[in-house]
């Protein structure tokens, strides 16, 4: 458990933060830029220290105010990779790799040099200076070098930000991979929710300083909170479920969610991987009787738990769908002629093409 | 003539950047990454040679280092070390002068350090000293490198210190420039003086590229 409480005052920035973080896993502190989420993690890294408040890690106390005590940095063994990969331009790759290793106690092992190098595909790159390297390259190198470092938390600042929409996609699986291989725990800063939903599977949400919601992903992409910084656009459910079949030719996957089992694309999953779907709200359309002749390849049937305002125009519609909850948004005249109402069944039909399984080991 | 000139205003040009060179290191540090107070002190001492006249700063030297003031007298009775009148009190000299030039040198290659990577070497486990050396000191040689060979070349032209604390002793003290105004003074030495000047502007001219070309070269190598 990484236990935080906190509070910061910088000039007109005030920073007030408790929450608890399961470790191991993936931690997101997600929220908009100005949150505090950066200064949040330079706490935990120590880089910053609190004008009051008590920080630990595990059975660790990296800081307390009230003892007067506080870790220096370099001796919390806690990985972080900054928004800006900050390589040492002075050393190869290579060099960078070792740097944390060398420190690290006990020191690393030729094994985890190559591990860690395997993992991230750093094999070739190992003899260039940080200025010959690619944005995503320069990022694996600096994951790779907080991973060396023996880390018993991994800090990630943003560590997509500075690259496009195309880089962003080529290195994410090398941190879903980082996150499935190994079992330390990362915080995970970021303010993507598909990040979020990738690879994380706590989330605390920041607002101004404070926590505004904290809990697993499924359960915070329902909160308004979430939806006020999202927006309506993104707004939807995060659900898991069990790759049932696979179809090669296709690139189509039969995943099980809740008493339905829904057709979504799935490049590269295998059957039985337990896998997480992000079901945009604005993606859904309803039925109140079982249609016919559609193309669309996902009719689900639920019950209506409740319906909610969003905005003037429209209302978001949760679905029971044997368990897991989708979130559909329709129009206002819509809901009122179907005459949606809570506890009446109806049918969710999505296109499979609006559906992606990605792969989320449950711990 | 010309020889022993350039010799020792070699020499003493050398000395006085290696006495200066590690406390130009150590005071540049601070001026450009904390903020304390009496920064604007310290700084406003460190370039105080720049705009005072050299004269009077050789005169101050006199005051401190001469056989009667303070620390010049404790120098000789505890040691044996006399700096007035001597080349190792020219090169003290030469250093004070060209101090705030190897400082600004030092001081602007440390201020395009990202000092985020500092912090990023902390959490990797390395402490305060052990950052300076692996990356600090490293980043900065470009500038370092700069300001030594800077301040070499301006160390051996200077005069009014060097003439007030350390006189103009042939073969002990009597530098390029000294020789030069020599030469000026005794009859007939108008062709001396015009080698002399020469001499002097191919120095500085060869110092200032040389001084150029190798933080380039530094860094490419440190890719920046």
């Amino acid at each position: 458990m990484l236990e935080i409480d906190v509070s910061l005052s910088r000039g007109d920035f005030d920073l007030e933060v408790t929450f608890a973080a399961p470790t191991p896993g993936v931690t997101a502190l997600f929220g908009r830029s100005g949150s505090g989420k950066t200064t949040v993690i330079d706490l935990i890294a120590g880089l910053l220290r609190p004008d009051r408040g008590r920080i630990a890690l595990d059975d660790a106390v990296l800081h307390d105010t009230s003892r007067s005590y506080s870790l220096p940095p370099q001796r919390r063994a806690i990985g972080y990779v900054f928004q800006d990969p900050l390589l040492f331009p002075h050393f190869d790759v290579a060099g960078n790799l070792r740097y944390g290793q060398r420190r690290a106690q006990p020191r690393g092992t030729e094994a985890e040099f190559a591990d860690a190098v395997e993992l991230l595909g750093l094999g070739a790159l190992l003899r260039r200076r940080p200025h010959e390297l690619s944005g995503g390259e320069r990022q694996r190198v600096a994951l790779g070098r907080a991973l060396l470092s023996r880390p018993r938390l991994l800090l990630l600042d943003e560590p997509l930000a500075s690259l496009d929409a195309a880089r962003r996609g080529e290195l994410l699986p090398w941190f879903e991979a980082l996150r499935d291989r190994h079992a330390i725990p990362i915080v995970y800063v970021s303010h993507e929710f598909e990040e979020v939903v990738r690879l994380a599977s706590h989330v605390v949400l920041l607002e101004q300083g404070r926590v505004a919601a904290e809990g697993d992903v499924g359960r915070i992409a329902m909160v308004p909170e979430l939806r006020a910084v999202i927006g309506p656009e993104l707004a939807g459910s995060v659900v898991d479920g069990q790759v049932e079949s696979t179809d090669p030719v296709t690139g189509l996957a039969q995943i099980r969610v809740g008493h339905s089992a829904i057709t979504a694309s799935g490049a590269g999953l295998r059957a039985g991987q337990a896998v997480r779907l992000q079901v945009l709200a604005r993606d859904l359309v309803l039925a109140t009787h079982k249609p016919m002749g559609l193309s669309v390849r996902n009719e689900i049937d639920g019950t209506i738990r409740a319906i909610v305002d969003d905005g003037p125009d429209a209302v978001l519609v949760e679905i029971d769908v044997g368990g897991p909850v989708l979130l559909a948004r329709v129009t206002r005249p819509a809901a009122s002629d179907l005459a949606l109402a809570p506890g009446r069944r109806l049918w969710v039909l999505v296109k499979a093409t609006s559906l992606r399984g990605h792969v989320h080991p449950r711990r | 003539m010309e020889l022993e000139a350039l010799r020792l205003s070699l020499y003493v040009a050398l000395r006085s950047v290696l006495l200066g060179l590690p406390l130009a290191i150590v005071v540049a540090y601070p001026l450009s990454r904390s903020r304390f107070l009496g920064r604007t002190v310290l700084d406003a001492i460190v370039h105080l040679p720049l705009v005072l006249p050299p004269v009077a700063v050789g005169y101050v030297l006199l005051l401190v280092f001469g056989t009667r003031g303070t620390v010049g007298a404790w120098l000789e009775s505890a040691f044996g070390i006399r700096l007035a009148f001597t080349s190792a009190g020219a090169a003290l000299a030469t250093a004070v002068m060209t101090f705030p030039l190897m400082v600004r040198a030092i001081r602007l290659s440390l201020e395009a350090i990202d000092p985020r990577l500092e912090d990023a070497a902390r959490t990797l486990g390395a402490g305060p000293i052990d950052r300076f050396w692996t990356i600090t000191l490293p980043l900065m040689a470009p500038g370092i490198v700069a300001g030594a060979i800077i301040a070499f070349a301006a160390g051996l032209g200077e005069f009014g210190a060097v003439i007030t604390f350390a006189s103009n002793i042939p073969g002990e003290t009597r530098t390029l420039p000294l020789a030069l105004y020599t030469a000026l003074q005794s009859p007939g030495g108008d062709a001396l003086a015009a080698r002399l000047a020469g001499l002097s502007f191919l120095l500085g001219l060869s110092g200032l590229v040389l001084a150029e070309w190798v933080s380039r070269v530094l860094r490419r190598r440190i890719g920046r």
